[in-house]
Formats: C-alpha cells, structure tokens, sequence
C-alpha cells in the first residue's frame, strides 16, 4: 500500500462556481436574519404554540450529522480500520463545519441573538441546554486537537489513538446531550423519553455518514480525483447498517410509547392522523429514509445506488428530525385531562405551522455555511488524500 | 441558588466605580449601597404566594381578570401587520371545558402556576428564568437570550414570545420584542403590599373567584381553604406543586 | 511611504478635533427635580452599574423602597419635552439618554424593553396603605369580615 499524500484542493472554475452559489445561500439567509431581527418572529411561521420551527430542524440535523461525520476518523483511529485512515482528516475537518453551521441556525435563531454573549458567560448548570453549549465548545477544541494531531508528522500513534478515543467519547456525549435537549422534556407526551439520546446517537450515524460520502465526493469530482467503487460500497453497505439501527430505535421508541395509554393520543396523531406529519413519518422517514436506501444498498449494490441512498437518508432524517421536533409541538398539551375544551384560543387543538421564505433561507443558509467552510478548508489544509482509489486497498 | 444581587453588589465594590466613591465620601456609598438589609421590604422567605381558583365561582362569560392583567402590563395589543391570535402574548387566558363523561361545563383562568419545581427554570440556558424567594417564578429578561426552550418545557402553555417591537410599556411590566414573558404574579403589586390586579378584577366582578394569599402560613384564607376543600393542582402527574390550585374542576 | 503619509493626513485631520474638545461635547438637557446628592460627574461616570446593580436588586430580590437608581426614577427629572409639550421617546434624538448616547456611539439596550418616557401610571410606585382597597391588607380584612358573615349565616 503506498503511502497517503494530501493535497488542497485547486481553485478551479467549477469549484468556484459552487463557492459563489453557496456564498449567495449564505447571503439569503443573512438577509432574512437581518429582517427577522428588524421586524421579529412575527413575519416567521412560528408562534407561541409551535416555538421551534423549520430553522431548529436544520439546525439539529446539522448538529446531530456533525457527530456522526466524524465517524469516519472514528473507525480509522479508534477501531482501527485502515481502509478509512486517509478520510479521517476530512472528516474531523467537516464535523467541525457541520456544527458550525447548525449552530450558526440555532443562535441567529434567537430571539436575542445580540446577546450571545450572555449565553456563553451565564450558565444554569441544570440546564441540559447550558450542558450543549459546552458539549458545542468541547466539540470544537478536541476535534480541532484532533485534527492538528492528525496533521502532524511523527507523532506516535498512540497520540493519534488517544486523540481519537477522546474525540469518539465527546461526540457520543454531545448527541446524547442533544437528543436529552428533547428526552428531559417532561412537559411534552411527544419528547420525555429515555430512548431520545440512543436514537440520535443512532441517527447521528446514518445523517453523518450520508453527508460525508456526498460531501466527499462532490470534492473529489471537482477537484478530478479518484473514489475507489469497492470504497464506496463499503461505505454505502456500512450506511444500510446505521439506517437499520435508525430503524431500529424508531422501532422501540413507537412501541413503548403505544404500550403506554397516556401516550396513545400523541402516537395515534404521528402514525395514523397526524395529516403531513403521518405523511412525512410514514412516507418520507420510513420508506424513503430508511427502507428504500437499505434496499439500494443491500440488494443492488452499486457507485450510484450508494449516492441516491446518501441522498435518501438526508431526506429522511430532515423529515424525522421534522416529526419530532414540529410534530411533537404541534400535537396539543394535556392540561385538562377529561376536559374538551368549549372555549380557549389554540387549547386542545392541534397547533399548526406553515414555515416561510425566512426560516427556510436560514436554515439552508447553516447548511451552505457548513458546505462552503468544508471546500475552504479543504483548499487551504491539505487534509483530503490525492486518491482514494481502490488500487489502495488491496482486500 | 447563587445570590446574583449580592455578587452584582462584590463586583461593584471590587470596580473603580465604588473606590471613586470611596474617595468621594464615605457617606456618598453608604447612600447609594447601604440602606438595613434587616428591614428592607424585600421578597420573603418566609411566606410563598398563591393563588386558589374556584371554577364553580368562575362565570363563563366573565373575562374581568383578562382584561384586567392586559392593562396592568400592557400586553394584548401588540399589533402589526402580521399579527395575529397565535403570536399574540397571553399571560392569562380564560377556558371553558366540558366534562367529556357527564356533560358538566365549568370555566377558569389559566396563568403562570408559579411552580415550586418549575421546568422553565430548570431548562433556561443562562438563568433568566428564575424563582424568588417567595415561590415567584419570573422571567430576567435582562438576559433572556430568546431561545424558548421555557416554552417547550412548560406544561401549561404560560409563556409568551414577544413577536414584535413594543413602544413605551407599562412601567408596571417591562416588556420587550425577542425575549420570553409570563404571568409574574404582579409582583410590583405584591412587593408593595397589593393584591394581583386579576384577584383585584375579579373580586370587583362579584364573583370573587380568585383567593390570593401565603401558602406557608397556616392561617392565611387560602391555606385554610386548602386544607378544608378538595382541590386540584393541573398536571399534578408531574409533582411540580404549583402555587396556583383550582378548585371544583 | 504611502503608510506613512496616510497617517499624517489622518494626523491632520484629527487634531483640530482635539483642539475644541469641548465645543463638540454634548449638551446636557437640563433636568428637574432637587440634584443627585453625589454629583453630575458620578453619576455620569457610574450610572450604568448602579442601574445593574439595582435592576437585580429589584427584579430577582424583590427590593422595592430602597432603590436609588432606576428607569422610572430618572425620567422624574430627565425628560425633554418636544414642541407640543409631550415628552420625548427614545427614538427622538433630543431624549436624554440618547444626547450623550449618541455622541459615544453607545446603544444603551434599555429601551427594548423599557419605557423612556415618565408614566402617568404611578398607582403602584408607593407602598400600600392599609386603607387601599386593593391592599393585602384591606383584602384581608375583608376575606374575614366575609367568612364571619358565613358562619354567621350557618348558624
């Protein structure tokens, strides 16, 4: 096996191309936080029933896709898999974009965002909220670590295998954090459940992986070089494994909660009348998201299979990630059990939601932030191998 | 719980602010900082204020302590072109229910319950919202970043997200656009010995429907009509003894 | 080179600034009221930290009569009327606040929230006398007087 080189990536007209059109997404959403800021929430479609909308949505996808991106350096340093060494840089390096990015939804979300100082120097250390923030700076510092690590010559590989373990323990905390951010919410029938931080460690797994081959790839291509077919299978085999344990807790998570009376109302609204969170779960989430990629890549095992199934993921998970943070509000507290509600603006009903342009630019404007300091890094650090072909692995 | 007023109080100590005035004239600190802690009116261990609802006091068509919180504080009209009921603040919001099994209909107002374990506390990011000593749950809005994870945590939909600017507020209730607001008890009534205008709208309405009072002392009306009459906390799965109980519901 | 003539012109320009430093100061709208015992000059200088200092004090204490700096209280005496004789909001250049505010290029984050004019709502500003109607203590005095009547009535 010959040895990794690293190369930046070159300015070519084509990458430029795609910097200038993420460079406009991130111009949009500027755009629409500074109009949100002047006017306030009341031009978003949110509201005092649904107070997280689609802006969180791409946020907590980003924030659990971050983690799970940097898996891929995970399985090289701390299990010890060869075959993804050469990724692992890139792969700390986007985990870190991708977090940046979905936090970047979540503060110019606020309704405050001026104050963002105030988040960072007052903490409620019963807060699992506080805890993310520090989970969020944590993340930063030891994955960056971990990429100077990486990056430096001769170090001896127990550095790197220390650097990793850490690395791999911080994220698994971070998106049990994140999921408790939902589980520790008592108040709501939808959320308040154990099962939140295992699920989006799991979903964090399959969101990563699919945005790392996408991501990877789309630099690879424009920059002319080499992804090995049998690497891409590999990886996409190892997606329909996270995508069935996705599955898999989904699984639980609806089970448990229809065993339970007190949650019958909330999981009769999710999976049968739910209107376009029924759809979203059953369609987009189960089949599309999970079902249909297993298949691509189990059964029909290809280069372009294993792209559409990264595709289908994404899709899905937004659309989980929807369900469970916009289904969750929307389905109406419990406060007068026994009662029907006679009178009572919005009490006891179904809230509704309709997202606008503002929180859509938002939130596509974290991912096109996370996109575009991905290619900037990759110019600029040499942290993506010269080729990633198959010649380099010989089993 | 950390005391911030006396932390705020060691930072101004330790900063030029208070050397300058030392420097001044003694007398001049002892002015500005000083004043008997002893005796200063100041939120109250010792007492825990409540409200008790009765729902069969409660007309369905009576909205007095609505209307009268909206004046008090100055919300309710927050207007704009987008406006609308779902964004609107509501402090207090009247509901009329319907027993599902025996028909039986009774209203009441639902506000902050005041909680003694609240959620919103226990979630906010940085502290902005807080309990008093006297069982008062508040919002600091000085460093409430708007995040609203309060209001996914409250169990009674009492917090409000203020959508739009307010121009000149109430100087009663400070209130402002991006940051969380809620039923404070009227706190600057209580602090100086007034009962909450919605207990004042109320009584005035004739149905007198709301008892407000101390829940730790034993011999307060309401405590006494506490442990006398059967009566509800809502949510009560969730242990969270709120200050605010309802009766007949 | 260039660097270095740059920074003569910046020179140039900025000293005659210096030299009538107090002809561009601010002037101060006059206030009303008896004057703050500690001095203009202290209160100048401190104002912002003894109003987060009390703003606590007030908000998370509960301390309602032993307050010396706060919003209400300062536009007692600090307020600028306009031609109609109403007074001045903060979005009106001529407010107190904003005189000194502006010619700093300090945004004070008060007026968010906060009212910048003096309210004509003063009910509640005093502690209450027993004889208040809407005191605790009246309303009290009135629970009892209507539970004698009950059990007077059971009788």
């Amino acid at each position: 096996m010959e040895r990794t080189i690293y190369r930046t990536i070159k300015a070519t007209p084509a990458s430029w191309g795609v910097a200038i059109l993420l460079a406009a997404i991130i111009g949009a959403a500027g755009l629409a936080v500074l109009t949100i800021e002047h006017y306030g929430h009341i031009i978003t479609g949110m509201n005092n029933q649904i107070v997280w909308g689609l802006p969180h949505v791409f946020a907590i996808f980003l924030i659990v896709a971050a983690s799970g991106v940097l898996n891929v350096a995970s399985i090289s340093s701390v299990f010890g898999k060869k075959a993804y060494k050469p990724m692992a840089r890139f792969s700390a390096l986007l985990s870190i974009t991708v977090l940046l990015g979905g936090l970047a939804i979540l503060v110019l979300d606020l309704g405050r965002p001026d104050r963002l100082i105030v988040a960072m120097t007052k903490y409620n250390f019963t807060s699992i909220f506080a805890w993310n923030m520090i989970l969020y700076n944590g993340f930063f510092a030891i994955v960056g670590a971990y990429l100077v690590v990486q990056m430096t010559q001769g170090l001896s590989p127990r550095v790197h295998k220390a650097a990793g373990i850490a690395a791999f323990t911080w994220r698994l905390i971070l998106t049990t954090g994140t999921g408790s951010i939902f589980g520790w919410l008592v108040a709501r029938p939808g959320y308040d459940a154990a099962i939140m931080g295992p699920l989006f460690i799991a979903m964090s797994f399959a969101f990563g992986l699919a945005l790392f081959i996408l991501v990877t790839l789309a630099l690879f291509r424009l920059d002319g070089r080499i992804f090995g077919d049998k690497l891409m299978l590999r990886l996409g085999n190892l997606l329909g494994v996270f995508v069935a344990v996705v599955l898999y807790f989904t699984i639980v998570q609806h089970l448990t909660a229809l065993y339970a009376e007190e949650h019958a109302g909330i999981e009769r609204f999710i999976l049968l009348d739910g209107g376009a969170y029924t759809t979203l779960f059953w369609l987009v989430q189960v089949v599309l998201g999970a079902l249909v990629p297993m298949a691509l890549v189990f059964l029909r095992p290809s280069r372009a299979s294993t792209i559409l199934a990264s595709f289908l993921v994404i899709l899905g998970g937004l659309a989980q990630i929807y369900v469970i943070v916009i289904g969750g509000q929307a389905y109406p507290l419990q406060i007068f059990p026994g009662y029907e509600v006679l009178e009572g603006f919005n009490e006891g009903v179904v809230n509704s939601y309709s997202p606008t342009i503002y929180e859509l630019a938002l939130g596509l404007g974290g991912v096109a932030l996370a996109l575009l300091a991905a290619g900037l890094g990759a110019k600029i650090l040499r942290v993506l191998p010269t080729n990633l072909s198959d010649a380099n692995y010989p089993d | 719980m950390t005391n911030r007023a006396e932390m705020t109080r060691r930072d101004i100590l330790k900063s030029g602010a208070a050397v300058a005035t030392l420097t001044l004239a003694p007398g001049v600190t002892l002015m500005t900082f000083g004043g008997s802690e002893a005796n200063a009116a100041r939120a109250d261990a010792g007492k825990r204020w409540g409200l008790l609802i009765d729902a069969n006091k409660c007309a369905a068509d009576c909205s007095a302590c609505v209307t009268a919180c909206k004046t008090e504080n100055g919300w309710g009209n927050d207007g704009g072109e987008h406006s609308g009921p779902e964004t609107e603040s509501a402090w207090i919001r009247k509901v009329t229910l319907r027993d599902k099994h025996t028909g039986r209909q009774v209203s009441a107002p639902v506000m902050c319950q005041h909680c003694e374990s609240p959620p919103c506390v226990d979630v906010c990011p940085t502290g902005a919202s807080m309990q008093r000593v006297d069982g008062i749950v508040l919002v600091d809005k000085h460093i409430c970043i708007g995040c609203r994870y309060c209001m996914m945590a409250c169990p009674f939909k009492a917090r409000s997200f203020v959508h739009s600017d307010v121009p000149e507020q109430s100087v009663n209730a400070p209130r402002g656009k991006g940051v969380v607001e809620s039923c404070t008890l009227c706190v600057h009534r209580v602090d100086r010995g007034r009962i909450p205008a919605c207990v004042e709208a109320c009584e005035a309405s004739g149905n007198s429907a709301i008892l407000f009072g101390d829940l730790k002392d034993p011999e307060s009306p309401i405590s006494r009509a506490l442990k006398q009459y059967s009566s509800i906390a809502l949510r009560a799965d969730l242990e969270l003894n709120p200050g605010v109980r309802y009766q007949n519901l | 080179m260039r660097l270095i003539l740059a920074f003569l012109v910046l020179l140039g320009l900025s000293l005659p600034l210096h030299a009538d430093d107090h002809e561009g100061l601010p002037a101060v709208p006059k206030a009303t009221g008896e004057p703050h015992p500690e001095g203009n000059e202290y209160w100048r200088k401190n104002h912002m930290t003894l109003l987060l200092h009390d703003r606590d004090l007030t908000l998370r204490e509960g301390e309602r009569e032993d307050i010396r700096a706060s919003l209400e209280s300062c536009f007692d005496c600090h307020t600028v009327k306009d031609e109609a004789g109403e007074a001045v909001t903060i979005e009106d250049e001529r407010h107190f606040c904003r005189v000194c505010h502006d010619y700093a290029a300090v945004k004070p984050d008060c007026f968010t929230c906060h009212r910048s004019t003096p309210s004509d709502n003063v009910a509640n500003r005093l502690m209450a006398t027993p004889e208040e109607p809407n005191s605790i203590a009246a309303y009290l005095e009135r629970l009892k007087a209507l539970e004698a009547d009950e059990s007077e009535a059971s009788q």
